[in-house]
């Protein structure tokens, strides 16, 4: 059984790096495509056949457990080979270039190529080096398309849209690649929103982005409709950018208190893994008003709906 | 010398002769031989010249001393796949640079005046245009003791400096500066506080933000380009702030003037003509040591050359290759070539009305000559004939694969420029043509 989506949406591109250059038509049409997959991947029969003999190559450079999994799953449900190759098995490790790890995965003629690296424009690098289409699995701090999207897509079936809503990204933003493509996809959809963070986690300039700047995180959450945490990297709260996990517990987790300044029916996100206790507590991880959980399952969703919509704009499609 | 014109006498007519060392801009000839410039007159004619003289039909074409690039990182010793005082010579003469200043950053370092003497031997022996190095401030560019100011100099160093690194520790600076004042040494220092700039890989502001890429402060250079006059103020030391890029380092350098200290500060062909933005999409030929800044620390670094207050522009010419370069941008090598195209890039700014030509000319060669004690720089009759023809007027794409250099690693590739340099000529010889 072969299901013809409803929607025919194809996205006119050759790759995805970023939700930077997206219109608010292609992110409507990713959406609308990804509705499609949630209902798919709740069925017994997940199978689709839109990517039969294509060859999908996931390339990690940086470890990666759900982005990871949730793009190789999107990509076996829509019938593509897919590959995985991470940091640990590649020939990284002995010394080749990502230039090089590209035009030799190039020449196995793959059809799709997933990247993640730790440098920001890494992935736009190996994408003028390839001939398939490249899409971008997070590359250092500059941008993660697909987290925004799935991100997107929780928010707008749990609060029926995007336009309008006041939107509270709290963490560390100056490292963050999810607060970056989240700040860009929200501001195209008419959402309206802040960062809360430590100055030192702030990089300058960062108001020039279309964000209200808040450093009291009571202040950031007052009549927020949604709350974004992002994941705080242990290696950075030790005196480097913040004096220690407790103070930052303090003053920038996100607990009931604080969370009791946000509306009454906000919704709380995180684009995991969690630091439960640091940067939120346990209660309101696993508490009435979170979507953490969803967001994991609208992530296969939403990594179906980008390579079927790429894959549309594929030679030969 | 390599590839040597016969030395015949030269004279260069119908040329628009601009000598800054004079404030001279004239229509006239200019007669070379033996090396050394003549006369520069109206009218020399062909009847007055010796024979067998090679007579140039400039058609009205700019006449100006050949340049002095203050500093330039050439690999020799120790990086000679990167460039060599030949391919370095090539490319400096191919864009009317008559003298090379070469930088220590080598390997080994130019600390010893032995190493002073290799770069000095192979220059000559391999390179078409003039090279003087500068020496290392101090051992091993460990910015820890200091070098042998005294012997460096008498073996031939113009200046001391570590090159791209920064002294940190003042006391090492403050008696290198008291005891380079004894040799009346000039010491050129960059000024980048390593720690504060910390990971940051370009400007700090929005358009880091934008990338993701982390941000390096402009006050890494002005705190420390402040501290260095404060201890120059101390001292009395001869000092040069080898690359200033931002609006506030100017200040810093105009207070210093204003109290009579003898300061000199130079800014780069890529920080005049280029800003921030020109980043784009993580293009790490515009990675550059300090970073491009903002457009209006731009603007004021060419109006600082067009008062004086920046004496000299340098092209900073940094050879890399693809190796070092064709990596993600915050692991990519810092710098950029420039030699070749200081003076072409430097046009743009003339053509454009920030700066007249004789200002931009004199920043390029009498300045430089001046603050080094070197014999160009002028279009004085008696003095050496390093002369160059520039036409102001010829439109033209730059292709990397055309320029001299061994790295191609210019952020001007594909660049539209208007102006060449037709001739360049070192020491009364034709050293590069273009035809």
């Amino acid at each position: 059984m072969n299901i013809v989506p409803k929607s025919s949406f194809v996205l006119s591109r050759r790759h995805l790096l970023g939700i930077d250059g997206l219109t608010r038509d292609e992110i409507v049409g990713l959406l609308d495509l990804s509705e499609e997959f949630v209902e798919l991947n709740r069925q017994i029969e997940k199978k689709r056949s839109s990517l039969r003999g294509r060859t999908q190559i996931n390339l990690f450079f940086e470890v990666s457990t759900r982005t990871q999994a949730s793009f190789e799953l999107a990509g076996k449900r829509l019938g593509a080979d897919v590959m995985n190759m991470s940091t640990g098995t590649s020939s990284m490790r002995k010394g080749e270039t990502l230039m090089d790890t590209a035009i030799t995965l190039n020449a196995m003629h793959p059809d799709i190529i997933i990247v993640r690296h730790h440098a920001s424009g890494a992935v736009e690098l190996l994408a003028r080096k390839v001939d398939c289409s490249v899409i971008n699995a997070g590359d250092g701090a500059h941008e993660h398309p697909t987290q925004a999207l799935l991100d997107a897509l929780t928010i707008r079936r749990n609060k029926g849209r995007l336009e309008g809503l006041t939107v509270t990204i709290c963490g560390d933003i100056l490292h963050s690649r999810v607060a970056r493509s989240n700040i860009i996809l929200l501001n195209t959809m008419g959402a309206r929103v802040r960062v809360v963070a430590p100055s030192t986690l702030l990089p300058p300039g960062i108001e020039r982005l279309g964000v209200e700047v808040f450093r009291d995180m009571r202040e950031g959450l007052r009549g927020a409709d949604i709350v974004m945490m992002l994941r705080l990297q242990r290696e950075r709260m030790n005196g480097s950018f913040v004096p220690s996990l407790q103070e930052y517990a303090a003053y920038f987790g996100l607990d009931a208190k604080k969370l009791a300044y946000a509306k009454p029916d906000a919704l709380v996100m995180h684009p995991g893994p969690m630091n439960r206790g640091v940067e939120i507590d346990s209660a309101v991880a696993d508490g009435a008003q979170s979507l953490v959980r969803q967001q994991v399952e609208m992530g296969v969703a939403v990594r179906m709906a980008v390579l079927e919509a790429l894959s549309r704009n594929l030679p030969n499609a | 010398m390599m590839m040597l014109s016969e030395r015949r006498p030269i004279l260069l007519t119908n040329a628009r002769i601009i000598d800054p060392s004079r404030d001279l801009d004239m229509a006239g000839d200019l007669l070379i031989a033996d090396g050394v410039i003549r006369e520069s007159k109206r009218g020399i004619g062909a009847a007055g010249v010796p024979e067998g003289t090679e007579i140039v039909d400039c058609k009205g074409k700019v006449v100006a001393p050949g340049l002095i690039d203050m500093r330039a990182f050439v690999g020799e010793p120790g990086a000679e796949y990167r460039e060599t005082f030949a391919s370095a010579s090539q490319a400096a003469a191919a864009g009317g640079v008559t003298t090379i200043v070469c930088q220590p950053d080598t390997n080994p370092a130019i600390d010893e005046p032995a190493v002073v003497d290799f770069v000095m031997r192979r220059a000559r022996d391999t390179a078409i245009v003039h090279v003087h190095p500068m020496a290392a401030l101090t051992k091993g560019l460990k910015g820890e003791e200091m070098a042998a100011i005294g012997l460096l100099k008498a073996a031939g160093a113009v200046a001391f400096t570590d090159g791209a690194k920064s002294v940190t520790n003042a006391q090492v600076m403050r008696r290198a500066l008291t005891y380079a004042r004894d040799f009346d040494a000039l010491i050129a220092h960059h000024t980048e506080d390593p720690d504060l700039t910390g990971e940051g890989v370009m400007n700090e502001g929005e358009f880091a933000a934008r990338l993701g890429l982390i941000g390096a402060p402009k006050a890494a250079e002005t705190i420390m380009l402040e501290r260095d006059i404060r201890l120059v103020g101390l001292t009395g030391g001869r000092y040069h702030a080898a690359s200033v890029t931002c609006a506030e380092s100017l200040e810093v350098v105009r207070r210093a003037k204003d109290a009579g200290f003898a300061v000199t500060a130079a800014a780069s062909i890529n920080h005049l003509t280029l800003n921030e933005v020109d980043v784009g999409s993580y293009r790490t030929f515009c990675k550059l040591t300090p970073p491009l800044r903002a457009e209006e620390d731009r603007a004021a670094l060419v109006a600082a050359v067009a008062s004086g207050l920046i004496d000299t522009v340098m092209s900073d010419h940094d050879p890399q290759d693809v190796e070092t370069k064709r990596l993600p941008f915050a692991e990519a090598a810092p710098g950029a070539i420039g030699i070749e195209t200081m003076l072409v890039a430097g046009l743009r700014l003339v053509h454009g009305g920030a700066i007249e030509l004789a200002a931009l000319l004199k920043a390029m060669s009498t300045r430089p000559a001046g603050l080094l004690g070197l014999p160009g720089g002028t279009l004085k009759p008696g003095s050496p004939a390093d002369v160059i023809v520039i036409d102001l007027d010829a439109p033209w794409v730059l292709d990397p694969a055309e320029l001299k250099s061994k790295c191609k690693n210019t952020p001007f590739d594909e660049a539209r420029l208007t102006g060449r340099v037709t001739r360049t000529i070192v020491a009364g010889r034709t050293v590069y043509e273009y035809v």
